[in-house]
């Protein structure tokens, strides 16, 4: 991200004024895909706030990430009624079937998995999301077909 | 408003206001805390200082709860024991049992609780942490898996120095203390002070070690060692030693480094001396032009580091001149052991200081010859003392030996250095020399003494006054530097000391120092200033003489090559 994309999207937000930070950081993750010390430097310059303390506070919520997420960024909710639905197999199955542990990148940065908190959607359990589209009431087969076609997608 | 409670059974008075460990501690009862730290706000954290209160379901936390009428308090009822005893369990559940390898072997603040508690098994088998310990930066160690999360370092680095260069990172289960994306302490906005772990109470922060590098060079029959000590290190080298500060313990110190081998022993009061007269000249230049004032001190590493960091503006302001132990590394290293026949390269200078920042310094690019380093290890005093035991130095049975060489002797002056407004008190002494031709009318200067964070005085020199202020604390440099910026002007000397109330109290010295330790080390420094013969730094004859055989005059072509910095190189990192 360049240094002038992030002057435009602080300009719309007060300088000083801590209680800006959270939507800055969520605005800047919006256009970039997640958060890089540059920005935090950027941020932090322009609230009058340590990087570090930035940082501990971007740490502390799940939304926010460090480094870039795969091409297809998979999702999975871990929220308690999918958890009830297995969700726990699931995320075993995604990881072994793609290659990827939950929390990383695929070596050809081409597939990552990430555990969400509840996505709100527990009539649907078990939800998985890749990119923006959901998957709802996801089946053993459902998801062997799922991983099918993101494995020929990126192949 | 005082009214009474009852602690144990016994009625107390108390005021509006109090929290209850204040009450506690006023009375002389103890309860354990890992988190509480005298003069900040209390955060409730580590839950080790909880006490019973009737009428209160739950154990509550001395340290933040306040006092209310007819309190009545248990401090150590037996609910209270098994939860702090438990509570240090949990601490332990996943804690490395390595004490026997433990910097803080036998200073941990944990390891007495252990004991405290008497715990005698591991009752709770947590999970092993296993992360990564920071080895990056030159004078600090940081190893999170030893750490309890009491965050006092957190707030010594925001609150006292202002810098944050660590913070809670993470959530839950998962939080450790640590800096943005993990980075090392080395390259991160870390000024190196090491207040972070003079309150650590277990040993997740410690400095980088180098006596291993001083015991080979002291056992190499090559090499030719010689050690330089800042005035801070005999005020309190005494205290671990159990022997009382006195102008003795100077040249027993003396004695104790030559019994260990060392060839020369250097009282870096010298050079601080040496600082003051280039500083002083340097002063003077800038006033006759009324160019880069406030002319900042920048005998601090730590604070150059802040400077350079937050402030890169302000960087023309500061001081030319090397810090005291970098002039007198490379006048070691380029003239006084020439002298003693010795070859530069064969040279291994020790310094002694009261500080961590000092082995940062020594390592930056711009404090070396291309790839000779001025300075070629600096030792703590804790470290001094490791080494006083580990050589089975015996203090009691040493002959006092005074300084012998011509660079040996030092004036008051140079010796105040120690202390947060001793530079700027001995830098007057000698600019009014230089200005009016006359000594101050009192060398003492009462307004720039004392234990607090910001002193400001007004001086007259011959027809001028000067508006001067020593600030220790970079948290008050911080707020000093804002006024600036914003317009204020009528400073023109400033002293900064990164640690609060400066040397005596730095981040090298005895751990678990308190108040007590502070004023007694600030007193020697100030007794000697009483007692001393020479007390301002241009009547010093070693300075004098090293004028005349080496450098011309303050501010010489041959000082400035010697004893000036380039700031325009960057620092090694």
């Amino acid at each position: 991200m360049t240094k002038e994309k992030i002057e435009s999207i602080l300009a719309g937000y007060a300088t000083n004024k801590k209680e800006g930070l959270l939507p800055i950081l969520q605005d800047i993750q919006a256009q970039n895909g997640y958060l890089t010390e540059e920005i935090l430097a950027e941020v932090g310059k322009y609230l009058n706030l340590p990087a570090n303390k930035i940082y501990g506070v971007a740490t502390f919520y799940d939304q926010f990430r460090f480094s870039p997420c795969g091409q297809f960024h998979i999702r999975i909710c871990r929220g308690t009624s999918c958890h009830l639905f297995g969700s726990s197999t699931y995320l075993e199955r995604l990881e072994t079937g793609l290659k990827v542990k939950a929390g990383h990148v695929s070596r050809d940065k081409k597939v990552s998995i990430e555990i969400t908190s509840c996505m709100g959607a527990c009539e649907s359990a078990p939800v998985i999301r890749v990119n923006d589209e959901y998957h709802t009431h996801v089946t053993e087969e459902g998801l062997k077909a799922l991983i099918q076609s993101i494995k020929e997608k990126t192949k | 408003m005082l009214f009474d409670i009852e602690i144990n059974n016994q009625p107390v008075s108390a005021k509006r206001g109090e929290t209850i460990k204040n009450v506690l501690d006023r009375i002389g009862i103890n309860v354990p805390t890992l988190c509480y730290l005298n003069g900040f706000t209390p955060t409730g954290g580590c839950r080790m200082c909880v006490v019973e209160v009737d009428g209160a379901t739950e154990l509550v936390p001395s340290c933040s709860h306040p006092v209310t009428e007819w309190m009545k308090i248990r401090t150590h009822s037996p609910r209270v024991l098994k939860a702090r005893k438990v509570l240090v369990e949990l601490l332990l559940a996943s804690h490395h049992d390595d004490c026997l390898y433990c910097d803080r072997n036998g200073m941990c603040g944990l390891q007495n609780l252990a004991a405290e508690m008497d715990i005698r098994e591991r009752k709770y088998h947590g999970k092993r942490q296993h992360i990564q310990v920071d080895r990056a930066c030159q004078s600090i160690v940081r190893d999170p898996a030893k750490c309890v999360l009491c965050g006092r370092c957190i707030r010594v680095c925001d609150e006292v120095m202002g810098v944050s260069a660590i913070d809670v990172i993470g959530r839950g289960c998962d939080s450790k203390i640590g800096t943005t994306y993990n980075k090392g302490l080395n390259i991160n906005t870390c000024v190196k002070c090491g207040q972070c772990i003079m309150v650590c109470p277990t040993g997740a922060l410690s400095e980088k070690s180098q006596l291993q590098s001083v015991l080979e060079a002291l056992n190499n029959p090559e090499v030719y060692p010689v050690i330089q000590f800042s005035p801070a290190v005999p005020a309190s080298v005494g205290e671990d030693l159990n022997i009382k500060a006195s102008k003795d313990i100077l040249n027993l110190l003396r004695a104790a480094l030559k019994k260990m081998g060392f060839r020369q022993v250097f009282d870096l009061s010298m050079a601080a001396d040496l600082t003051i007269m280039e500083e002083a000249a340097e002063f003077v230049e800038r006033m006759k032009n009324r160019d880069k004032l406030p002319m900042l001190t920048s005998c601090c590493p730590s604070w150059v580091k802040f400077l350079e960091t937050g402030y890169p503006d302000m960087l023309p302001k500061l001081s030319g001149c090397a810090s005291p132990q970098q002039m007198m590394g490379r006048l070691i290293k380029n003239n006084i052991t020439s002298a003693a026949g010795q070859k530069a390269e064969n040279i291994f200078v020790v310094s002694v200081m009261p500080c961590t920042a000092k082995k940062y310094e020594a390592d930056t690019d711009r404090m070396k010859d291309g790839t000779t380093r001025m300075v070629d290890a600096v030792i703590t005093t804790r470290e001094l003392i490791k080494l006083i035991r580990m050589l089975g130095i015996d203090f009691s049975s040493l002959e006092p030996e005074a300084g012998a060489t011509h660079f040996g002797i030092r004036s008051s002056a140079g010796n105040l250095f120690g202390i947060s407004g001793g530079h700027l008190e001995g830098l007057l002494r000698s600019i009014s020399f230089l200005m009016s031709g006359q000594e101050l009318s009192s060398l003492k200067i009462s307004e720039l003494r004392g234990l607090k964070g910001r002193k400001e005085a007004r001086i007259k020199i011959g027809k001028v006054i000067f508006n001067v202020a020593a600030v220790s604390g970079l948290a008050n440099a911080r707020v000093l530097m804002e006024e600036i910026k914003t317009g204020r002007d009528d400073f023109s000397i400033i002293e900064v000391m990164a640690c609060p109330n400066g040397c005596i109290n730095g981040g090298g010295q005895k751990l678990n120092s308190d108040e007590k330790n502070i004023r007694s080390r600030m007193k020697a420094i100030y007794d000697v200033d009483e007692e001393e013969i020479i007390r301002v730094a241009h009547k010093n004859p070693a300075i004098v003489d090293l004028y005349e055989r080496f450098l011309a005059k303050p501010g010489s072509d041959r000082s400035k090559e010697l004893l000036y910095v380039n700031r325009t190189k960057t620092a090694a990192e």
